[in-house]
Order: C-alpha cells, then structure tokens, then sequence
C-alpha cells in the first residue's frame, strides 16, 4: 500500500508554475527519495504534504484516503531552513514542540529522555539553544521530528550540516526506522546518500516529475552495457582479436597496465569478450559499467533541459 | 484549541519570565506612584529654604507691602540705588533683588526681579499677588470704594456637575477625576497596544529569522500561531496592568500618608462617608461634604460615585478589540520582512491611526460629547482609545455597543486579511516586500 499518493498536483505562484502535473505514490515502509536540482518544486510538494500550502489542482490520498488537517500529528517534517527558538532552553522547547504534535507533556518528557540519552546529549537538557553548535541543534531538531512516532517521516536534506560521524549516526537511525515500518521520503540532492539508503526515487526538474521508479530498475535502465577492464600484456593482440566483433570506446595505457573500455550491443554477451581477452592478456580486473545516481541524475536533467529550450 | 493554548502558553510564559518584565513591573508603578507624589512633595521642598528679598522700590509705595512667609522673608532697602546692589549681589545674603521703579502704577512692565538662581514660579506669584493688591487697594481708595464692599460683592462659584441617569438616579461626578480616569485608560491601552503590538511584530520575525517556523507550522495551521501570539502578549499586558494597579494601590496608601498627610486624612473620610451612603443609593445624594471645599477634596468625595465596574469592563473589552485589531496588522508586518530594520514603511499606516487617536483623545477628555470626540469613539480604528477616554464622563450605552459591535466586525476582518498575508510571508525569504506583493498574498486561495 502507499502511504502517500498525489495525483496531478498543480501548483501556480505568482510568477511561476512551482509544479506541473506532478504524481507520486510514496510506497509504505519504504524510504522514498525526491530528487531534483534546486528549485525544481520539492519543498513545494513537501509543504503540500505537509498541507503547509494546498494544492491548486490534484489531491492527495494518505493510505488509501483523503489527507485531512489531523494527518500533519501523524508525520513528522524536519524542512531544510530550520531553526530553533534562541533563547529558550533546549528540553523546554523540544518539549514544545513535541505537545504541538500531540503528545502530552508526559509522554513528550519520557520520550525526550531517552532519545537525549541515545545520543548523549543529555547535558545540553537546560542549555539555551544559542548556546549550541549549528550541528548539535540538528541534533535537536531530528529529535523533535520523530519524537512522536509518526507514520510518515520527511526529512529535506537532513544531513546539510553534520559532519561525517554525525552523518553516520543519523543515516543509521533513518534505516532503523524504516526497519521498524515508518515511511520516509528523503528529499535531497545528494545522490551519494539515495544510493546507499532509497529504495523508490522520483525526479522532479523544472517543476515536473521526470523519472520515476525503484532504484534499482533505473539503474538497470540507465546501464550502458559496457565494460572496463584492467589488464598486463600487449594492446595490438587485444586490439586483433576484440576489434573484430567488439566496440573500444576508451583505451589507456600507463607503463604496461592497460585501461580498456568495450561496449557490447544487446545480442554480445560479456563471457564472450572475456574468453577472448583472457587468452592474450593478464586480466586484474573486469566489470560491468554501471551508471551512478549522479550520472543519471545529470544525464537526465540535462536531457530535460535541453528538450525545455 | 489545545494547540492554541500550548502556544499561549509558550508565548505568555517566556516573556513573563524576562527580566525585563519583573523590571517594567516593578518600576512601573514607582513611576506612577512618584507621579502623584513627587509635585506634591516637589512643591512642598521648594519652601522649606529660608530666602531674603531685597526690595529696591524707586516708587516708595511698597514699603512693608509683601506678606511674609516662614521661608520667604522681605528687607526693604534705604535707598533705590539699584546699580550699587546689583553690583554687591555676590557678596549680599540676598536670594534676589526686587526692583520696582517709579513708574508702577501705569506700566505693568516696571518690576524686576535680579537673581543669580532662577526664582521659582511660587515666588513670582507671591510677590506679583501682593504687587497687585497693594496697586488694587490704591486704586479703589482712588475711586472711593470702600475694600469691605468689593469684598462682599466678590463670589466664588465652583461648578459640581451632577450625572441624571435614566433610572431617576443622581450621580455627582467630577469633571477633574473623570478628565484623569478618561486620559489614564486611554493613555494606557495606546501605551499597550504600541507596546505589545510591537512585541508580537517582533516574535513573529524571531520565528522567521531563526526559521523555526516551518518547523511549528508543519504541526499548527499558521492562524493558529498567529491568534496563539497575539493572545498570548495580550494576557501578558493585563498581567503587567494587574502588577501595576495592585503595587500603585499598596504604594500610594503606603507612602502617601507620609508625605501628604492632611489629603490622605481627608481621602479617607471621604471613603467612609460613601461606604456610609452607599447603603442608600436611592436617597438623592446629601451635600455631605459642604465643609470641605478644595477641589481634591471634592475629587475624592466624586470617587465612590465612578462606576468601576463599567470603566474595567469596558476598559478590558476595548484593550483587547484594540489589541486584536493592532496586534494581527503588525504580526501580517512581522511575517511580510525579514529583520526590522525593514518594518518602516509597513508600521506608517498603523501608527498614523495610533497617534491620530492620541491627539483626539486630549481633546476629548475636556470635551468629551464634542463631534470629534463622537465620530473618532465609534471609527474602529480610534475607537479604542477614544472612547475609553469619554466613558468615564458616562457615555449612553448604544453608542458604546455602537463602536463595541464595529470594533468586532473590523478586528475580525483584519485579523482574517493579516491571516492570510501572515500565512504567505512567514514562508518568504531574501525578497523585499512591496504593498502590490501583500495584496497578492491576500488574493491566494491557499
């Protein structure tokens, strides 16, 4: 089931269209990343979600029915421009904003205890926020974002500011929870990090969805079919016997170790090419060509763009 | 709802918390109070220094003529040589040199008073009364009028304005009291509504620049915050009003009685002569203080006869239809900039009513049933501070349900248009916002 589906969201402010037509279906218990260049509609669409603004066509369906205003105390939203009141203290706020989810006070205090303790941060309980590192108050703000356990979790950019040990830490939390059956969307354009951790992505460039899926069909699609190969021994015994049936796009030579690039059409399979290699050359290494996110990500965007102009 | 309150709470408890407000609550009324105290004992300091005035009288009519005071003594110098005591001044124990010349009795300019300090105004008044009556008695004597006669002839008449109510009931008021109750409450809901207004401007540009605003509205609808802040100043203006009133009340009554203590005496007798006639209300009221004819005592006599209820009820109504009215135009302020220095061209508008309503009030608290007076009290934007200028003077109850009822239909309509510019511009950055772009926020559908 999908705990999030919207259907032809159209979004038009004053002097520009901010979304086209956008569909998305956000998979339950899966982590879902939105991608884009910046300025391409996430944090509209996010804010829509978070009926921070409405829609001016399409509806959104949360599990299978109309979202309604209650929704919001079962999502937990951690923008990108975030921020934390200065001048109060840290327990006191997180405990703030954990009631305006919903939770009593209580509830908001236990739970904070144990999360303040899980990351060790529990001397910062009466410090006033202005008091703490840009890092430490995300630190905070994550906190506060699941505190409440909510169903549907959207983090946007959530690693911007963390250094890499802090980065681990909280990549790790996300996968627990998704492990324990939350949905998240992840909206970032750090493809480095949906590799390791989406499963389902969309693309969204110049306000419309462009690509759509899960990770790993997208790669299958985007793959090119071509291998590199690292080998010892003689370019021209490779070059009489490969160049016959096969494609070199790319040859490097540096001393006597070799650098070669082949691309097999759909028919050639690569055992193949392999067996023919292996009879005149030392082979170190042999492996498909597999596009990263990163690549797809600018292939198809640039793409996009030029169709645009 | 609940949200609401939480944000309420929030908002009232961190600024009531502030140093800043236990300092306003405590300095507050020691302002007050040494407002009503300090010219009474000021005035009363000022003579208690013994002063000696030289009169140098060129036109021999003065000698003796000055009444004596205990601090204010007279030598009558030999001769007029005005130049020679001048030039002698620093070495003479004289406070000032009177010179009065020849001339006096047909210019009124030939007095002069040489001092190296500047006599003060009681002492120009002492002398300049006693100039006059000695002139006045010349002149009388001049004409052949005897002094007992004109004596008889003069009268003194002091006006006591006595309220007739529909009901057949009769209210003594007094035009003083109610002219200082009238600028009391209107002065304070200008003081709160500027003041306060300009805390929750404030509050909702914090949220913005510290971006924890997205954060909140993702839990809260932006209205929600928005009413949540406002109230939650407001409550905190009548907690500081409630501070002041209680610690005004326990310091006068405290250090009054002390500095001032036949006003105080006569305070309080009056208090016990109205908890005597309040019993029979009915009775047409007795002259019951025709002994005492000071004004402040018939200030006092008058106060038991002001309806507080009324003045407190309407004063919290239009405190906060005001506040309401003020408080969602400056939050839309707040939400539409990015820092405050950008405020300016926003808060003209708002102010101009503010200070336009201050100006009417100081002519309707001397003539509060004048046309102005009328039109301002029931105009919206006005009516909160004007009219609580004129209610203590009385004023008939359809004209306050009048301006009440147009208060809440306009304090509803701006607070539903700040809404909506709110809800827009507490999500906009980096763009300097013109009225053409506010306009457009308030067009959006969502």
């Amino acid at each position: 089931m999908n705990i999030i589906e919207a259907k032809s969201i159209h979004k038009q402010f004053a002097n520009h269209k901010a979304l086209k037509n956008v569909s998305i279906d956000v998979p339950e218990g899966k982590i879902f990343g939105l991608l884009g260049p910046n300025g391409a509609g996430k944090t509209t669409l996010i804010r829509i979600v978070n009926q921070i603004t409405a829609p001016d066509i399409g509806e959104l369906m949360f599990k299978g029915r109309a979202l309604t205003p209650d929704d919001v105390l079962n999502i937990g939203y951690l923008p990108e421009e975030r921020g934390l009141y200065k001048k109060m203290k840290v327990g006191e706020q997180a405990i703030y904003l954990a009631r305006l989810k919903g939770l009593s006070r209580n509830d908001a205090v236990s739970k904070l205890k144990f999360w303040f303790e899980k990351f060790e941060i529990e001397p910062w309980w009466n410090k006033k926020v202005q008091e703490l590192s840009k890092g430490m108050q995300q630190k905070v703000q994550f906190i506060v974002t699941i505190l409440h356990e909510p169903e549907l979790l959207i983090f946007d950019e959530p690693f911007s500011g963390f250094d890499p040990i802090n980065t681990k830490l909280l990549k790790n939390e996300i996968l627990t929870l998704k492990e324990k059956g939350t949905s998240i969307i992840f909206s970032t354009h750090n493809m480095g990090s949906v590799e390791e951790i989406c499963d389902e992505i969309a693309l969204i460039n110049q306000s419309e969805k462009i690509l759509d899926g899960k990770v790993e069909d997208i790669k299958a699609k985007f793959s090119s079919n071509s291998y590199e190969c690292n080998y010892i021994g003689d370019y021209n015994k490779i070059q009489q016997v490969v160049e016959s049936d096969f494609e070199i796009i790319k040859h490097i030579q540096n001393h006597n170790t070799h650098y070669l690039k082949v691309s097999l059409t759909d028919k050639q399979k690569d055992n193949a090419l392999l067996a023919k290699m292996m009879n005149e050359v030392t082979i170190s290494s042999f492996n498909q060509v597999v596009p990263t996110m990163d690549d797809i990500f600018i292939k198809v965007v640039n793409e996009d763009s030029v169709k645009e102009i | 709802m609940k949200k609401i309150l939480t944000i309420i709470n929030r908002e009232y408890s961190t600024r009531v918390r502030k140093k800043s407000f236990l300092l306003m609550s405590i300095i507050g009324p020691i302002l007050f109070a040494a407002m009503m105290i300090v010219p009474t004992w000021m005035s009363q300091m000022d003579d208690t220094e013994e002063k000696i005035i030289a009169v140098a009288d060129s036109s021999h009519l003065f000698l003796n003529a000055f009444p004596e005071t205990n601090y204010l003594k007279f030598e009558y110098l030999p001769d007029a040589d005005l130049n020679k005591y001048k030039g002698e001044f620093n070495e003479s124990p004289y406070y000032a040199v009177l010179y009065i010349s020849q001339v006096i009795t047909y210019s009124p300019n030939a007095v002069h008073l040489y001092s190296d300090k500047s006599p003060s105004l009681s002492v120009r008044m002492h002398i300049s009364n006693a100039i006059e009556k000695k002139l006045e008695r010349d002149k009388l004597k001049a004409y052949n009028i005897d002094e007992n006669v004109l004596n008889a002839v003069k009268t003194s008449i002091s006006i006591r304005s006595v309220k007739l109510t529909k009901s057949g009931e009769e209210n003594e008021n007094n035009f003083t009291l109610n002219m200082i109750i009238g600028y009391l409450v209107g002065f304070m809901i200008y003081f709160t509504i500027f003041f306060s207004g300009a805390q929750v401007m404030r509050g909702v540009i914090e949220e913005k620049t510290s971006r924890i605003i997205e954060i909140i509205i993702s839990s809260v609808k932006p209205f929600q915050l928005m009413m949540g802040k406002i109230l939650g100043v407001g409550l905190v203006s009548l907690t500081q009003f409630a501070i002041w009133g209680v610690l005004t009340m326990v310091l006068y009554t405290a250090v009054a009685p002390m500095i001032m203590p036949d006003v105080a005496q006569m305070g309080k007798e009056m208090q016990v002569e109205n908890l005597l006639d309040a019993g029979s209300t009915l009775q047409p009221q007795q002259p019951i203080n025709d002994k005492l004819e000071s004004e402040v005592t018939m200030m006092l006599a008058s106060v038991g006869n002001i309806n507080f209820g009324v003045i407190i009820f309407s004063f919290l109504f239009f405190f906060f239809g005001g506040f309401f009215l003020y408080g969602a135009m400056f939050a839309a302020i707040g939400s539409a900039v990015d820092a405050e220095a950008d405020t300016q061209q926003f808060m003209i508008p708002v102010t101009i009513p503010l200070v336009l309503s201050m100006v009417v009030m100081f002519q309707t608290v001397q003539n509060p049933e004048s046309q102005m007076s009328f039109w301002f009290s029931i105009i919206p934007f006005t009516s909160p501070i004007v009219m609580m200028a004129r209610i203590p003077f009385g004023v008939p109850i359809e004209e306050i349900f009048l301006s009440a009822f147009l208060l809440i239909i306009t304090f509803i309509l701006f607070t539903w248009l700040a809404g909506k510019v709110y809800r827009t511009g507490i999500l906009m950055y980096g763009k300097k916002t013109s009225w053409k772009e506010m306009w457009k926020w308030i067009r959006y559908k969502n």
